[in-house]
């Protein structure tokens, strides 16, 4: 009898360090905020009052909390070039390719730097006059637009760093899966005479489906909650504000944190159901290729 | 599995040690009523904590016997202290994070004494005033106005402050047509809070009681009104091309040398600036004598004014477990340190000397205005601001933006929104 309560509380001793970690340094924090979001607390006093579902109103009812997601498009359509390039290299650099180490590392290079070094780099890149229209100037082209100045082209600029910066992490999801598929289906397609192309289309595609559709969750994700970038880059001004962005203003410019935890749920929400949507349409089906 | 043990032990004493770090930030030592034991000082001034901090420190240990100032420099100042002031760890004497409601700096610092009385001996004494107490005072005053490279201005032909804001743009328009490679205005649009000196010259209107007025004003961007006039030059600079080619990417570090070198003509700053740019003219082989402090373009009944106010205010956190020692260093602080001396800034007790600077520019016909804290209002525009979610920085950019063409609207449109924003929330707090 002791022996089995003993062995009944084995597994919860073994985890207890991570389970304590997570519910203190998540769960607590996201049940404060969803705590928070009904009051109309200012971040710092000790009186807070319950404001009911107030803040959630204001953050449906008031367009400009919502058309900062019009700028997540952009970083939408940027993370397909990410999976996209991602996708090409990991495959190319799955097979027997010269250097092909060196390779790698230049390419997951970019994921291991700071963000904030990343936008501070890149900043330096895109003035006028910066290395960007350098380059530009040695191929002959001349009237190169403000990449961060022009509203226009500001958020393209913005994405662009992004891609740059997470291609690498998406590459290395993607190459891992393609290494786990077993050597012999590549011999016995080459002796059935495949090409490269039909070895990827039917033997690497498939096999490594599961992390596609794990990288368009992750870029859906993403792209609704792009900060880093932006935040060090522009600061959110010329139109490149983020929900992120807004929500860290609300909270911090003008300590209405109760808003703020308000908008975080609701990004929170979002990202859940899309979530929900994206496993009903593509179903987490076990993948076997033998 | 004797390893695999340690480790787990190792995990669990790492979580419990996180918890109780968690749960110790109480002070050190110290009767509440007598000089004596450890204080702790914040400060942004992350520069002078290791030189002249400490050397302060030093003399007030001298005068003071059993006593240990220890000095910690905040870098992200605002947010990270006012953080800290939310969970009680904030030091015994501390500068006043920016951005703090009426309510909130009652709640987190000690009253420093009666208004009437440090108002005899201070200067600025009513700027953190709430019920007759004073909550917070300045260590130093500065006064507000435009650092120009007046050798480049010269060039153009304009050796005189502008008066109005029509003469402002002139002089600009002079400036670019007399060498199309300098910046004539730089807005430093990228690092946000220069552009927030337009709202630091409140004193032009020759009014002293501006700021009790403020929030029971409707609509504040209407013509013949200060912030009407303020932002409205900001938008003919930019609007008019007078400002630099890409905002998006100013640097406040570059923009130091590139204006003491003549790259850059004017910015409206205030004068704690001149040393700066002194400075950097001084790293870069330029002549500091170039650098000039000019009013705000703008002058009521024939004369410029200038504000002047306390830069940094310092105060004493309530949760101080000794706050007679952290008082005793205020005190001293201001009237025996010479740290505003130092600084170039106007010293806060009143019978101390104005540094040169400010007298230079007083020289020239500048009323200096120290502005009448809100009474009744106090706390009030704070707050409508913060309802109507109109930020100093982030408008003003947007306001750039709109003017250089990369938004929509024009200056009519951009303040009769702001109009109609900042209206609703004085409706909803003055009511």
């Amino acid at each position: 009898m002791k022996l089995r309560s003993v062995n009944r509380l084995t597994p919860w001793l073994y985890s207890a360090a991570a389970l304590i970690l997570l519910i203190t340094f998540t769960y607590v924090p996201v049940a404060n905020m969803i705590g928070y979001s009904f009051t109309d607390w200012d971040g710092l006093s000790s009186e807070r009052d319950l404001v009911g579902l107030d803040n959630y109103v204001k953050v449906f009812t008031d367009p400009r909390y919502w058309q900062v997601f019009l700028v997540s498009m952009y970083y939408f359509v940027a993370s397909f070039a990410q999976i996209a390039i991602a996708l090409y290299f990991a495959t190319v650099l799955s097979f027997k390719t010269r250097f092909r180490n060196f390779f790698k590392g230049v390419l997951f290079f970019p994921y291991l730097l700071n963000g904030v070094a990343v936008g501070f780099v890149f900043l330096y890149l895109f003035q006028p006059g910066g290395t960007l229209d350098t380059v530009l100037g040695f191929f002959g082209i001349q009237d190169t637009p403000h990449w961060l100045g022009d509203p226009d082209i500001a958020n393209i600029s913005l994405a662009s760093t992004s891609v740059w910066r997470f291609t690498g992490l998406t590459f290395v999801l993607f190459l891992g899966a393609i290494q786990s598929i077993p050597g012999e289906l590549y011999e016995a397609a080459e002796i059935d005479g495949a090409n490269r192309w039909q070895q990827f289309r039917f033997i690497i595609a498939p096999g490594i489906k599961r992390i596609i559709s794990l990288s368009f969750i992750l870029a859906i994700s993403g792209s609704l909650s792009v900060f880093e970038i932006p935040f060090v880059m522009t600061n959110g001004a010329n139109g490149t504000s983020t929900f992120v962005i807004q929500t860290v203003q609300t909270a911090f410019y003008f300590q209405r944190v109760g808003l703020a935890s308000a908008m975080a749920v609701v990004l929170l929400v979002i990202v859940l159901v899309i979530t929900w949507i994206q496993r009903r349409i593509v179903p987490d089906e076990d993948v076997t290729l033998s | 599995m004797a390893t695999k043990h340690l480790l787990a032990v190792g995990a669990m004493s790492a979580v419990a040690a996180l918890l109780l770090a968690g749960c110790s930030a109480g002070g050190t030592g110290g009767d509440d009523d007598e000089i004596g034991g450890e204080i702790t000082v914040l400060t942004n001034r992350t520069d002078l904590i290791d030189t002249l901090f400490a050397d302060y420190g030093a003399e007030f240990e001298k005068k003071y016997p059993g006593t240990t100032v220890k000095f910690e420099g905040v870098t992200n100042y605002d947010q990270d202290v006012t953080t800290r002031l939310a969970g009680g760890s904030a030091g015994d004497v501390l500068a006043l994070p920016n951005g703090l409601t009426e309510g909130q700096i009652k709640e987190f610092f000690e009253p420093l004494g009666a208004t009437d009385e440090l108002a005899e001996k201070y200067r600025f004494a009513s700027e953190y005033a709430y019920d007759g107490e004073t909550y917070a005072i300045s260590v130093g005053g500065v006064a507000s106005g435009m650092v120009v490279n007046k050798r480049v201005w010269a060039d153009a032909g304009i050796t005189e402050p502008p008066t109005t804001p029509e003469d402002f743009l002139a002089g600009l328009q002079a400036i670019k047509a007399s060498d199309p490679e300098v910046v004539p205005y730089y807005t430093n649009y990228k690092d946000g809070w220069p552009v927030t000196f337009f709202d630091n010259e409140r004193a032009i209107m020759g009014d002293p009681d501006i700021l009790e007025a403020w929030p029971e004003d409707p609509a504040l961007w209407e013509e013949g009104k200060y912030a009407y006039i303020a932002d409205g030059l900001l938008y003919d600079i930019v609007h008019d091309g007078l400002s630099e080619e890409d905002p998006l990417t100013t640097n406040w570090e570059q923009s130091k040398p590139d204006l003491a070198e003549g790259k850059i003509a004017s910015m409206l700053l205030g004068s704690w600036a001149v040393p700066q740019m002194k400075a950097a003219a001084e790293d870069i082989g330029a002549d500091p004598d170039d650098i000039a402090f000019w009013p705000f373009p703008y002058q009521t009944d024939g004369t410029f004014h200038s504000k002047i106010a306390g830069d940094r205010v310092s105060a004493i956190s309530s949760n101080s477990s000794n706050k007679a020692t952290a008082k005793a260093w205020l005190e001293w602080f201001i009237e025996d340190s010479g740290f505003a001396a130092s600084q170039g800034a106007i010293p806060v007790p009143k019978d101390g000397a104005m540094p040169k600077e400010i007298e230079d520019f007083a020289a020239t016909g500048v009323e200096l205005v120290e502005l009448n804290a809100a009474g009744e209002n106090a706390g009030k525009e704070a707050e409508i601001y913060n309802i109507a979610e109109i930020d100093g920085t982030i408008y003003r950019q947007q306001l750039i933006d709109v003017a250089r063409g990369a938004a929509d609207g024009d200056w009519d449109s951009f303040t009769a929104e702001l109009n109609k924003r900042w209206g609703a929330a004085q409706a909803d707090v003055m009511g």
